[in-house]
């Protein structure tokens, strides 16, 4: 199987124009070529700017989301993610303007504002994000006037997102646009006043499956407190208290490291790029945590939590790797953070990493990747079914970490499937989640009805009548 | 015009839609040919969300290729992407049919699909794949006009003037696989020569097995649909269809065809229909299999009556589907409470009027709505019952209304692909997970109710 799983770069892609985007850890010699547009026809695991943006705030459970355009892109987006919240349930709505084609000829601003003043007067948010689209980003429908109005004639906050998704097939463009709607929510206004106080803001977690709620409670263990999450379980009014916080922390690197900039600029927050997945990921964060506190009591209460924790879930994680030793892993994910992050927890498991790629990665997180995997990996950049499709038969994976579209894909081929995307519903970061995690990836990857499905040998390269 | 009570819901903000876009329709209509692979023309993120919907409902992978176009090409035009895009998808997979999809935002910018398909096959001399343009702007419609419109643009494309031969045809609405296997063994069992179209039985429900095809086998092929105009006739399941977009109607235009316009064969008196049909075009009595399946149905319904009276079903969903679901409901006693349809542009109104107009407590109606309106109007009528796609969910969630799923999409239970309704036997299997779950909330709580009523205690939350 050996030269199986050295995949020569050079030809890898069924599209030539791909290759460059695919490397070899330790054997490529060039760097590899992404964050760029996606390749037309490719059929790119990639979405858009609106997608991106939408993910960043939708989180956010008092506002009311509406999307100003035709209909699927309201369709598409309506309760598909697993962020929990606490109280309010405004954010699971999907709004739309519902664009019909008089609206597209004429403009669709008249319509935007009623829309605006029909969820106020049902619903009274306390802030309403209005999302662009493809067709109110062409005819030039000015969101920013209507916002505007809006927000002076009802007196509460009307956000515009410039998420036309032709702007790029890049999600990073969106979190970007939804960083810029989310600083507008901030900044206070003049004459406001936030006091400083000694809590922390926790940038880049959504709270999928109570996520957050886990890395509050070891917070709290040690006596810190959360001011508030970018945008996990968040109300506007706590957003709004952001600037008061001591640090930021950052997760997902990929939507919030912008917005953690800015907010140290404007606010003179600092900032650190934390992990809550994988029990090392968690410990070392914690601690990192404490450190900047740098309160003995802190770190005295964060090094207890650690040992006990690590302690009693170690049993449990032992027995999983014991299962999955040796056996060969996928990823492809969006970002490279999680990248890093699953990487390090297949690892942990036993488990040998044959490919890794993103839809969003950069030159020096893919570089960072490369060093992290054995010689002979596979890294890929913004890939595509086709290539998914003879990664997973070539490499002889026996499971893979992604999302939807590629479960269905690996299904198919008789290879195991771990969920590690916004709809999943189980939780995965911290200590409890280190062990959920390796309890699916082994039920997925021993499961029984593999030995069922596997495809016979004789059936790998013959077309079946 | 409709008389029964047609409540407006025409408000400028859709809150929780009950429809999706329409290419989405187009491209499960394109997966019924025989070879074809859809191309969307415009954003990456439109064929991306469509392929996650489609995914998830039929659990089978489902790509959808795009031109992907960005913010240069929307200044200058997205011809260049389309063609590379066409190249592209050709070189992957080897398609025998392109179908090319419009998008909002390529409409919007003007794009001639017509021109630049024509230009690119003179340029590339592209042999071997035939492409099929079709508009599909989202702004135009839902995901039930887009499936009509491609349905229509794929025949048009290949109908040709044929000598007259035996093959019926047979358009299917957006139904599930499963159900359109069962049209095939029904027109089977009665010894029927067609063409069904679009036949995507196959492609998105794929059994396990055999080496993994990027394009799956099945679909009608695309020599059968040139004959189609040579058929005796045709039968649309498409009471709901828009005369501007009927396949049927066209082929009746065109060609002559004569066009048997039916209601989907779920319930008695659509099989009924259905079945006199076919069995006038053969001159052969009801094959013993299916008169025993029709029995079986009809000792179920006289089972399963007296609980189905209890049921005030909400239907949401396809006019076509809910046009069906409402028929079957009404022939069993299950008076509905609501009938709803995202879809602005149907004639279910007008088909559903007749059989409405005449009851003493007529349903609320629907058209264009979302489900802000859906659930204020199920809970205002005293709906006990939901039968529709996932979008039904917060009727569950926050009402205790059980929704039996049934359309598209469903991405939150397993097996969409399978979900079965039409034929005596369909029929059967889905009135039976009606009753059963009306069953269901009635032993879970007619003890704590009685109680309460006698007793005069308070109602336990939950009951």
């Amino acid at each position: 199987m050996e030269d199986l799983c050295t995949l020569p770069a050079g030809h890898a892609a069924p599209l030539s124009e791909r290759d460059r985007s695919i490397m070899t850890a330790g054997r490529s010699k060039t760097a590899i070529h992404c964050a760029d547009d996606s390749l037309a026809g490719s059929v790119s695991q990639r979405a858009c700017v609106f997608c991106g943006a939408r993910v960043v705030l939708n989180p956010v459970t008092d506002a009311a989301h509406l999307v100003h355009g035709p209909i699927g892109c309201a369709s598409y987006t309506w309760d598909i993610r697993g962020s929990l919240s606490s109280g309010p349930e405004m954010y699971r709505n999907s709004f739309s303007t519902d664009m019909k084609e008089r609206d597209v000829v004429f403009g669709g601003e008249k319509k935007l504002a009623a829309c605006i003043d029909e969820i106020v007067e049902k619903s009274h948010p306390p802030a309403v994000f209005v999302y662009a689209t493809c067709v109110t980003g062409m005819i030039g429908d000015d969101i920013v006037a209507v916002c505007k109005e809006a927000t002076r004639h009802h007196g509460i906050d009307v956000i515009p997102v410039e998420s036309s998704g032709f702007i790029s097939g890049n999600k990073v463009v969106g979190y970007r646009a939804a960083a810029i709607a989310l600083m507008r929510l901030i900044t206070p206004k003049e004459g406001e006043r936030i006091e400083k106080t000694r809590k922390l803001n926790f940038l880049g977690e959504y709270n999928l499956s109570g996520e957050m709620w886990l890395a509050r409670r070891y917070l709290q263990e040690m006596g810190i407190e959360i001011n508030v999450a970018f945008t996990g379980d968040s109300t506007v009014a706590a957003l709004k208290q952001a600037p008061g916080a001591c640090l930021n922390l950052v997760q997902c690197t990929g939507s919030m490291h912008w917005m953690a900039m800015q907010m140290e600029k404007e606010f003179g927050i600092p900032f650190m790029d934390v992990n809550f997945f994988g029990a090392e990921n968690t410990a070392e964060s914690l601690r990192r945590i404490a450190k900047f506190y740098d309160d003995p009591e802190i770190t005295e209460r964060a090094e207890a939590l650690i040992a006990r924790e690590t302690a009693r879930i170690q049993p449990a994680l032992d027995r999983y790797r014991q299962k999955l030793s040796g056996k060969r892993a996928a990823i492809y994910v969006g970002g490279a953070y999680k990248a890093v992050a699953l990487i390090r927890q297949l690892r942990g498991l036993g488990m040998e990493i044959v490919l890794t790629g993103t839809q969003t990665g950069k030159k020096e997180e893919y570089a960072a990747i490369g060093n992290l995997l054995d010689e002979g990996a596979v890294v890929v950049d913004d890939t595509n079914p086709a290539e998914i499709e003879r990664f997973l038969t070539e490499m002889k994976v026996d499971v893979m970490a992604g999302g939807v579209k590629e479960r269905v894909l690996a299904y198919k081929l008789g290879v195991g499937f771990v969920d590690h995307n916004h709809d999943r519903k189980e939780c995965l970061a911290g200590f409890d989640g280190a062990v959920n995690f390796a309890r699916e990836v082994y039920v997925t990857t021993c499961s029984p009805v593999w030995k069922y499905l596997k495809v016979p040998p004789e059936d790998q390269h013959e077309v079946q009548p | 015009m409709s008389t029964f009570p047609k409540n407006s819901t025409v408000r400028q903000v859709n809150e929780n839609q009950c429809q999706i876009c329409m290419p989405l329709g187009a491209v499960i209509a394109l997966r019924g040919v025989s070879g074809a692979m859809a191309l969307v023309h415009g954003s990456q993120g439109c064929s991306t969300y469509m392929r996650l919907c489609c995914v998830e409902h039929f659990n089978e992978p489902v790509d959808i290729a795009s031109s992907s176009l960005n913010e240069k090409q929307t200044i200058h035009g997205g011809e260049a992407n389309l063609k590379k895009a066409l190249d592209n998808v050709r070189r992957v997979y080897a398609p025998s049919v392109i179908g090319v999809l419009s998008t909002c935002l390529a409409e919007t910018m003007g794009e001639d699909l017509d021109r630049i398909l024509l230009d690119y096959s003179k340029e590339r001399d592209v042999t071997g794949v035939d492409l099929i343009a079709v508009p599909t702007p989202s702004y135009g419609g839902s995901h039930t006009e887009g499936y009509w419109a491609a349905t229509k643009a794929i025949i048009s494309r290949y109908a040709r003037p044929t000598e007259s031969h035996r093959k019926i045809n047979v358009i299917v609405p957006h139904i599930s696989p499963a159900d359109i296997r069962e049209i095939k063994r029904i027109l089977g069992l009665m010894g029927i020569e067609y063409t069904l179209i679009p036949d995507y039985s196959m492609t998105l429900d794929r059994p396990y097995g055999g080496k993994y095809q990027k394009i799956p086998e099945g679909g009608t092929q695309p020599e059968d649909i040139a004959k189609m105009p040579g058929a005796p006739l045709t039968i649309q399941f498409g009471e709901t269809c828009p005369d501007n977009l009927s396949p049927g109607l066209w082929l009746q235009n065109e060609y002559g065809v004569p066009l048997v316009t039916l209601p989907l064969p779920t319930g008695i008196g659509a099989m009924d229909q259905f079945v006199e049909i076919l069995t006038k075009i053969t001159g052969r009595p009801l094959p013993e299999e299916l008169a025993r399946e029709r029995g079986w149905l009809l000792d179920a319904m006289a089972d399963a009556h007296k609980i189905c009276a209890e049921g005030r079903p909400v239907i949401f969903g396809e006019p076509e589907l809910v046009n069906a679901q409402v028929r079957l409901a009404l022939e069993v006693g299950a008076i509905p409470s609501v009938i709803a349809t995202g879809s602005a542009d149907s004639r279910l109104a007008v088909s559903l009027e007749p059989l409405l107009s005449a009851l003493d407590e007529p349903p609320v109606f629907l058209e264009a709505t979302d489900f802000s309106a859906i659930e204020r109007e199920a809970l205002a009528a005293g709906a006990t019952i939901a039968i529709g796609h996932a979008g039904g969910r917060f009727l569950t969630e926050r009402h205790g209304i059980p929704v039996i799923r049934a359309g598209f999409p469903i991405h939150d239970r397993l097996g969409g692909q399978r979900i079965l309704s039409v034929g005596y036997a369909g029929t059967l299997a889905f009135l039976d997970r009606l009753t059963n779950t009306l069953q269901e909330i009635k032993h879970a709580t007619y003890r704590q109710l009685r109680k309460a009523e006698m007793m005069h205690t308070e109602i336990p939350e939950g009951v």
